[in-house]
């Protein structure tokens, strides 16, 4: 595995950066914003110290990519709510567990006494729900085209099973339109996007031919050491100087222009797209999965429909879509938290207020703090002037 | 969230297999791949190999890397 150390070879790195100085320079006095939307880009950015790197108009900007952060807070509610349900364990990934909600978290729904397990793979729902065949498992499926193989899978599987005590909450969500959302907003101001890897590892670089080609925007698929990162960077400013607009990949090793197609076809098998609501950016036609009608049954909002917890009135007709579309539009964020505009890039966590005072990892109230892969947790864990800039 | 890392399939056992990261040992389902072998190299994420991981790509991208510098 030396091959992959070589990705955070100091001289190559330095190698790569003096070419990216070069062509920063042919930009003239033109200040160049590139987005990362994946939160695992974001900590791995923040982690080498890229942006102190950098020539002074290169600005690397951080999109919506972290999953948790989008969750509208009324679907944490939602699910407080239902891990508070005697007969049911709420099961979730442990980055959701301390983001809050409007009223409460995952964490202080558990120190009330709530049902609430956390995996770290989709895969154990199915001997979680057999041994406890009493019980209702009802898992929190947040997570991006990454994530969404897996779940469908475990649905897939559960089904064959004659599994009948396994749900989720729905809600998972695409990367591709809230790129078409970022690119088409002025207000964001973005020049170049690094795609995220590991979301284009499913769905392939092509996904993204459509934006680059609409918005003339070029699309660079980085993988995560510090060499990768600044290859993507290299590409894109290359494709500005030279005025092109096309998806190149970076992360060669492990993404492929079609992506895993089978993976993509497990998907397909289970859910279908549906407008979602992000939290910070609103709501976006069909960036959102909700279940086929095959699998509805295992739709935990569907399922929990004639329960009297009040919480729970919120399904109204009891179509869980609506969980995605227009039912919990509840999108706001704390009076005072900047994570919506930090959220599309337009601000960066140190220009909120809170960050850092009021809203730290140990006491938030923005999601972004608290999310493992956040943005302010990001600035906030590996300092806050990543520019090197009082 | 969309964290992977890279193992090396050591062991296969219907939809899953036992892979190496780094020297620990853990198990992976490979249900969403087509003809995983031992001795191949996966990317692993919340427990699946989302990804074959080609290091012969990974080495040219670095040879030709070189070759600019």
């Amino acid at each position: 595995m030396n091959v992959l150390d070589r990705f955070s070879d100091t001289e190559l790195a330095a190698a790569v950066l003096k070419d990216i100085s070069g062509l920063a320079n042919r930009m003239s006095s033109r200040t160049v914003r590139l987005m990362e939307v994946c939160g695992t880009h974001t900590f791995a950015i923040m982690r080498s110290g890229i942006p102190g790197l950098l020539p002074s108009n290169i600005r690397l900007v951080s999109g919506p990519g972290c999953p948790v952060c989008v969750t509208p807070p009324g679907l944490i509610d939602l699910a407080a709510e239902i891990s508070l349900r005697e007969d049911t364990t709420l099961v979730t990934f442990g980055d959701m567990m301390r983001v809050p909600g409007t009223r409460r978290s995952l964490e202080s729904a558990k120190a009330k006494g709530a049902n609430v397990h956390v995996v770290y793979s989709p895969a154990d729902l199915i001997p979680l729900a057999q041994n406890a065949p009493d019980k209702r498992i009802v898992f929190f499926a947040v997570g991006f085209e990454t994530t969404t193989p897996s779940i469908s899978w475990t649905l897939i599987r559960a089904g064959e099973s004659g599994l009948k005590n396994l749900f989720i909450i729905p809600a998972n969500k695409l990367i591709p339109p809230a790129l078409d959302l970022l690119a088409s907003d002025k207000n964001t101001n973005v020049h170049g996007f690094i795609c995220p890897g590991h979301v284009s590892v499913i769905i392939g670089s092509a996904a993204y031919r459509p934006i680059a080609n609409k918005y003339a925007i070029p699309c660079a698929v980085a993988g995560f050491e510090p060499l990768d990162v600044l290859l993507a960077i290299r590409m894109l400013l290359l494709q500005l100087v030279e005025e092109r607009a096309e998806v190149e990949i970076e992360y060669s090793r492990v993404v492929t222009e079609r992506g895993n197609e089978r993976a993509c076809e497990i998907i397909d098998e289970v859910f279908e797209p549906a407008d979602s609501v992000w939290r910070g950016l609103g709501i976006m036609p069909r960036s959102g999965l909700k279940l086929r009608p095959k699998y509805q049954h295992m739709d935990a909002l569907l399922s929990h429909h004639s329960c009297e917890n009040p919480a729970l009135d919120l399904i109204g007709s009891g179509n869980s879509s609506e969980a995605q579309t227009g039912t919990f539009s509840d999108d706001s964020m704390p009076s005072g938290c900047a994570c919506g505009e930090v959220l599309k890039g337009i601000k960066i966590p140190t220009e909120c207020a809170m960050f850092g005072t009021r809203c730290t990892p140990d006491n938030p109230i923005g999601p972004c703090i608290i999310s493992s892969e956040g943005t302010c947790a990001a600035y906030y864990k590996y300092g806050p002037n990543p520019y090197g800039k009082p | 969230m969309c964290l992977a890392i890279p193992a090396k399939v050591t062991a296969l056992d219907g939809e899953f297999a036992t892979v190496d990261v780094n020297g620990v040992t853990v198990r992976a389902c490979i249900g969403l791949l087509d003809d995983v072998e031992i001795g191949d190299f996966v990317i692993v994420h919340a427990g699946f190999a989302i990804s074959k991981l080609d290091l012969a790509e990974a080495e040219e991208a670095l040879r030709l890397l070189e070759q600019l510098m």
